[in-house]
């Protein structure tokens, strides 16, 4: 039987030092049941209600982060190193409320009060993030970022009080200079690694891809946002665990003159910020995916990775063009994104192989690229696609130079959609022209039926997705809810 | 910004009353700082064991046999417990006694619990659960109410309330409409999931820790089960993590089996539930179908109405009976049925069974009505709300007027009940004007007209809820209060905390009552051992019920102090006055913290109980008429939304809400109510949706795949105010009920839904939405081939 290393973060100011913690536990686990600690909850165990919000804090780059995270699917050794705050660890020992509380009283923004501790590590991540920075919270930054948190007693107007009224409280503060100190010390007294460990999280690719080749049963983990779930949901129990996201080159976002380069341990908020600043119109589809604590702990790596057919980053990055990077001690090779996928959930990679880079070429200028991405889902905000469907054209003049399409949730993986796009390459960019392409995007898969939705839906909306895209690069304005505007209500 | 602060001034020193003003939750700051404890947070006793659930995962059949060898011989599993087990009564006490406590020869349900595995840890017992073997010979399952209809398979008998002569006023209306209807149901979604922890006690006493809205009935199922007397079994609820009915009966299962586990395993036993377990085990809000054909005239006055409800109670009655009542109850919501003939159905299928949720069956009664006006309205082409306003009932008479019994006036309901304190005519024109209504509704007709995608509705709908127990021996609740010698008060009353604000409510009351500081006041944890046989806290009672009960168990206790400061002063009893921390008396103003230390060194009792029955009400169960409800509550909202064409998407973009909580005890809780109710309701008929697959699992157990509104889904526009006038009956502190109303003010969406529909199709065609309105569903309405039913 292998053994873990021990488990050592910094909360309350002190070192908390765990050994003997299994790779497959939860940190809402270690936080509940090792420390006693009962303010964190269950609310779903899979990430989808924000009730087990905590606080992750880490250097980067010599400045800390902050980044609330959903406990109940994190593994606790994912921690290691980090600063972690959870609800009991933010009031003045003098009982003073930290002002995501305070607010939180004054608005009346708890009646049952079981969801109130995630909304609260949600609060204090939107404090240190916006309002220690003196950036104001409004309320639809409030709504965006408190998405990934559900409640079913307020009605949540309260909440979104709350979140604008934390400012005009008395500041608290994180004395960031210490804390900082802490974290280097804790880096610079880790131990060496253990070779037999069974938790491993090698600090560079070239050391990732040693221990994948020694290791290829290992399970491999990002940010375990759906890892989590086999293990909470499907019981699933794993000898090893390989996490990706200590390496350092999977950590970094590269801005080259065509390409934007993804570490596959970047963040998705990252990765998807990235992505808003080279194309500001996917902003509210970065929003919509899940919830920012999962946003915050997922990566664009373990998503398009990991391969699910209703995952929303592979439809708009097929759309773009991206190719993937694939590592392992023999080298690297590069494919297209939609070539990594042979059925569901199955991919081209050997098994000592890891996906190690996203490559995604950048936006030429606006004038020739017409580029949208849709989804349809039951819920606007933290819901999955029933349908996404990403479209980007590049015109000469009237005519369609190329097309290039990805879309999920009609197939067995994520996919493009080549007749349309052939449907579509070559030919005058009119409605003849869209209206054919229609028919055949409708007739081009043979989606399921499922609980998001029936193979009709999907197909029949399918085409209408693409007749909006065509009166949207016409310039009608008011035909998508996504960019309603109306006189003031 | 919806919180209001009030402020009461009384003469000329401004003493600050308890009630009246919106006091924080009395368990925010410790919520806030995650020190408010839950079942599952409550520190363990030495020795604790933990529970999962093994399920049926088939929805009807004859268990043959159960292989667990694999189950048993797993790390950390301590034993499985089944049917032969539980040392009572092998049913549970539920009003039917139609419910095994653990599966017995068949399955009903996919889900259905057949055993429990107890283990050394959560996740050990989680595992092994898994690896039990269930033999099961599959039977015929029914999973549509239309089958179980059709197969005149119900949990009850059906009930038919008829008055007047509806097919003779349908022959003779001038215009009629036939049509159906198909509402979801809903799961509840308390945040914090069932949970149950059973302690065996000394001489075979238990104590339950349960997250319940009826302890009492908990008391009594673990009592029936193990064979004891009630007596026996101590049930203690300090909070819920939300409630919302999903925890009245169905919290009783579990805390049944943990009971039966720890019975057979003499150890404490927790049983918590898996999210996904709790999706697949316990009830849900009743889903509904309707057929009808009403009669009206050019005006769109109703005339006569049939109509067919078809409640889907899944595979028990549980509490189907009175929530199919409920929904009969409030078929009529707001409007006066002259001719009416309905027939309720509880139609008993191979699903979950439904059970409990806000509104009780209210909801599911009011949507056909609206459904029906708004149709209407759309056939005649008149404005829904002119629809509406013609078929209220009339206007209350003013107050001691004899009421008029006449069908002229308009003012009884088919259940025979007289609605004496109508007050929706002027709240609806108030709602008209403060909503600018009528400019909208001309703005969105012009709006839609150049909009080829996008199209909007704007719809007002009102709610006339009746508030009781229909069921009228429940209506009755206890209190005790609690004086000690240092000043400080504790109240302990029958009902119980799910986030509603019950026990700041019952403080605010109780300390007003002994004119004290509302911090003086602390309320503590339910327990049967205090209080006796309490009713569930339901039916939007919570406040009525045990807040007058503790108003009059601090009245005793006052009344004792009043007259020890009598015989003091040497004045009458009514001369003393309990205000701002002070006992007043012609003679003498004393602090109350010294009078009570007085009043105890002469022995004066300085705790009493108190007991409130609702009056008046009164209901004959075998011809389903007479006064069920003490009273009504009223509100009305003015939703607009957008819908979209292509996709069927729609936004809720603005909210107007008008209700009546008579004068509240505590208007941040009241609006609280509000706005969760009509948030809670808007998700029910638009994004939740529940969908069994053709074998009866049910595809959506998880917020993965169920959808309840998360914080982008309110409207930017969301305004609230309360209507200003007290109850006109004698309510405590002229209150009103408050939970369950609002939660029908988001049938305005639905309508407002179908309004959008209508100018997206612009061929006059009916509207057929089926709810929830997912985009689906509105791209179905919108797309629907005129005439096609």
């Amino acid at each position: 039987m292998t053994t873990t290393q021990p488990l050592r973060f910094i909360r309350r100011g002190q070192t908390v030092t765990l050994g003997n913690v299994p790779p497959t536990r939860t940190l809402l686990e270690v936080l509940r049941e090792d420390l006693h600690g009962s303010g964190t909850k269950e609310g779903c165990g899979e990430g989808d209600c924000g009730a087990c919000t905590v606080v992750l804090g880490a250097e980067e780059d010599g400045r800390l982060t902050y980044r609330a995270v959903n406990s109940c699917i994190r593994l606790a050794h994912s921690v290691d190193g980090m600063a972690v705050w959870t609800v009991e660890d933010l009031s003045d020992t003098d009982g003073t409320l930290h002002p995501a509380q305070e607010a939180m009283v004054q608005c009346h923004g708890s009646q049952c009060g079981f969801c109130t501790p995630g909304f609260v590590m949600s609060l204090f991540g939107m404090y240190q993030n916006h309002v220690a920075k003196g950036e104001a919270i409004d309320r639809k930054l409030a709504q965006e970022e408190l998405s990934g948190n559900l409640c079913r007693c307020t009605g949540y107007r309260p909440i979104l009080d709350a979140a604008q009224h934390m400012a005009t409280l008395p500041a608290a503060t994180v004395d960031e200079p210490s804390l900082l100190r802490k974290l280097q010390h804790l880096a610079q007294s880790t131990p060496a690694p253990e070779a037999d460990s069974s938790y491993i999280s090698p600090e560079t690719l070239a050391a990732l891809c040693e221990a994948r080749a020694a290791h290829p049963e290992a399970q491999i983990v990002a940010g375990c946002t759906d890892v989590g779930l086999w293990i909470t949901k499907m019981h699933m129990e794993f000898e090893r665990v390989l996490d990706v996201t200590r390496a350092a080159e999977l950590r970094r976002i590269e801005d080259g003159p065509t390409h934007l380069s993804f570490g596959a341990a970047v963040p998705l908020q990252d990765a998807y910020a990235a992505l808003v600043a080279d194309r500001p119109q996917l902003k509210s589809f970065a929003a919509r995916f899940a919830g920012l604590p999962v946003r915050n702990s997922g990566t664009l790596g373990g998503n398009v990775a990991n391969g699910s057919p209703i995952g929303d980053s592979m439809p708009l990055l097929i759309a773009l063009g991206a190719t993937v990077v694939l590592a392992s001690i023999r080298g690297t090779r590069e494919l297209p994104l939609e070539a990594l996928y042979t059925g569901y959930r199955k991919n081209v990679m050997a098994a000592d192989e890891l996906l190690a880079f996203i490559r995604v070429p950048k936006a030429p200028s606006p004038a020739v690229e017409l580029m949208k991405v849709y989804k349809i889902s039951k819920r606007f905000d933290d819901d999955i696609s029933a349908v996404c469907l990403a479209l980007r054209l590049v015109l000469d003049g009237a005519l369609v130079r190329s097309a290039s399409i990805g879309v999920g949730g009609v197939a067995a993986t994520p996919v493009r959609a080549v007749r349309t796009e052939a449907a579509l390459t070559g030919q005058p960019w009119t409605v003849d022209t869209v209206r054919d392409a229609m028919a055949v995007l409708r007739g081009e898969f043979q989606p399921i039926s499922d609980m998001r939705a029936s193979s009709d839906y999907r197909r029949e909306v399918l085409g209408n997705l693409l007749q909006r895209f065509w009166l949207e690069s016409q310039g009608w304005q008011q035909v998508n809810l996504e960019s309603l505007t109306l006189e003031a209500l | 910004m919806n919180a209001p602060e009030k402020v009461v001034m009384d003469g000329a020193a401004a003493v600050i009353p308890a009630a009246g003003v919106s006091r924080f939750h009395e368990s925010a700051r410790a919520q806030v700082a995650g020190a408010a404890h839950y079942i599952d947070d409550l520190p363990e006793v030495r020795g604790t064991l933990f529970a999962a659930p093994v399920m049926s995962n088939v929805a009807h059949g004859r268990l043959v046999g159960i292989d667990d060898t694999a189950a048993r011989a797993m790390p950390g599993v301590r034993d499985i417990v089944y049917s032969r087990d539980v040392p009572g009564d092998k049913m549970l006490a539920a009003f039917a006694g139609d419910e095994p406590v653990f599966a017995i020869d068949t399955v009903q349900h996919v889900g259905q619990v057949v055993g429990l595995v107890v283990a050394d840890t959560v996740m050990a017992a989680r595992r092994a659960a898994r690896k039990v073997k269930l033999d099961i010979e599959i039977l015929p399952a029914i999973l549509s109410v239309h089958e179980a209809h059709a197969a005149q398979s119900y949990v009850l008998p059906p009930v038919f309330v008829k008055r007047g002569d509806a097919a003779r006023a349908l022959s003779r209306a001038p215009h009629t409409l036939e049509g159906t209807l198909e509402i979801g149901g809903q799961e509840h979604f308390y945040l914090e999931g069932q949970v149950a922890y059973a302690l065996p006690q000394e001489q075979n006493q238990w104590l339950v820790h349960s997250s319940t809205q009826h302890p009492g009935e908990v008391q009594h199922w673990v009592a029936h089960a193990l064979g004891l007397h009630n007596h026996a079994v101590k049930v203690e609820c300090r909070r819920m993590g939300g409630g919302f009915g999903g925890k009245e009966t169905q919290a009783g299962h579990l805390a049944v089996w943990a009971a039966v586990a720890a019975h057979k395993l003499r150890c404490p036993v927790k049983l918590r539930f898996d999210r996904d377990d709790d999706f697949m085990v316990t009830g849900k809000r009743h889903p509904f179908a309707y057929k009808y054909t009403v009669g009206f005239d050019d005006n769109g006055l109703l005339s006569g109405l049939k109509l067919s409800m078809m409640a889907n109670c899944g595979f028990s009655a549980d509490l189907s009976g009175p929530v199919a009542d409920r929904a009969v109850f409030h078929a009529d919501n707001a409007y006066y049925l002259a001719d009416v003939d309905i027939a309720s159905y509880r139609c008993k299928t191979n699903t979950q069974s439904h059970t409990a949720f806000r509104g009780f069956g209210g909801p599911q009664g009011v949507i056909v009505i609206e459904n029906i006006l708004g149709d209407i309205a759309r056939e005649l082409g008149l404005d829904p709300l002119a629809v509406r306003r013609i078929n209220l009932y009339d206007a209350a008479q003013p107050v001691g007027t004899p009421i008029d019994t006449s069908p002229e006036a308009r003012n009884h309901t088919h259940y025979g009940m007289a609605v004496e304190d109508n007050i929706l005519h002027p709240l609806l024109e108030r709602l008209e004007a403060s909503s600018a209504y009528q400019a909208r509704r001309s703005a969105i007709a012009l709006w839609n007209a150049k909009s080829p995608v996008i199209k909007r509705g704007i719809a007002i709908t009102p709610v006339k809820f009746g508030i009781s127990f229909t069921a009228t021996l429940f209506n009755q609740a206890g209190a005790l209060v609690h004086v000690y010698t240092d000043g400080s008060v504790q109240v302990n009353h029958g009902g119980t905390e799910m986030g509603q604000g019950l026990n700041t409510k019952v403080a605010q009351i109780v300390a007003d009552e002994l004119g004290v500081p509302f911090e003086r006041v602390m309320a503590t944890a339910s327990d049967t051992s205090k209080i006796p046989n309490a009713s569930a806290t339901a039916a939007s009672s919570g406040t009525d019920l045990n807040g007058r009960a503790a108003q009059y168990a601090a009245r005793n206790v006052r009344d004792n102090l009043a007259s020890f400061v009598c015989g003091l002063d040497g004045c009458g009893a009514g001369a003393i006055r309990f205000k701002g921390g002070q006992v007043i008396s012609p003679v003498a103003t004393r602090d109350f913290t010294d009078v009570v230390q007085r009043a105890y060194a002469n022995r004066i009792q300085l705790w009493s109980d108190g007991f409130y029955r609702t009056p008046k009400i009164h209901y004959d169960k075998a011809t389903l008429t007479g006064r069920p409800f003490y009273y009504f509550a009223y509100g009305a909202a003015c939703s607009e939304v957008a819908i979209d064409m292509l996709t069927g998407e729609s936004r809720v973009l603005a909210v107007d809400i008008l209700h009546d909580v008579g004068t509240s005890i505590n208007p941040a809780i009241d609006i609280g109510q509000i706005e969760g109710g009509f948030v809670q309701g808007m998700g029910w008929l638009t994004t939740e949706q529940l969908v069994w697959n053709e074998k009866g699992y049910l595809s959506t157990h998880a917020p993965s795949t169920y959808k309840i509104p998360a914080t982008g889904d309110i409207p930017a526009r969301f305004q609230v105010e309360l209507w200003p006038e007290a109850n006109r009956e004698d309510n405590v502190f002229g209150s009103k009920a408050v939970g369950e109303p609002p939660f029908m003010l988001a049938i305005s969406v639905y309508e407002a839904l179908k309004e959008a529909i209508a100018a997206a199709r612009g061929d006059g065609a009916r509207v057929l939405l089926i709810a929830p309105a997912t985009a689906e569903n509105v791209l179905c309405a919108v797309m629907r081939p005129a005439g096609a039913d």
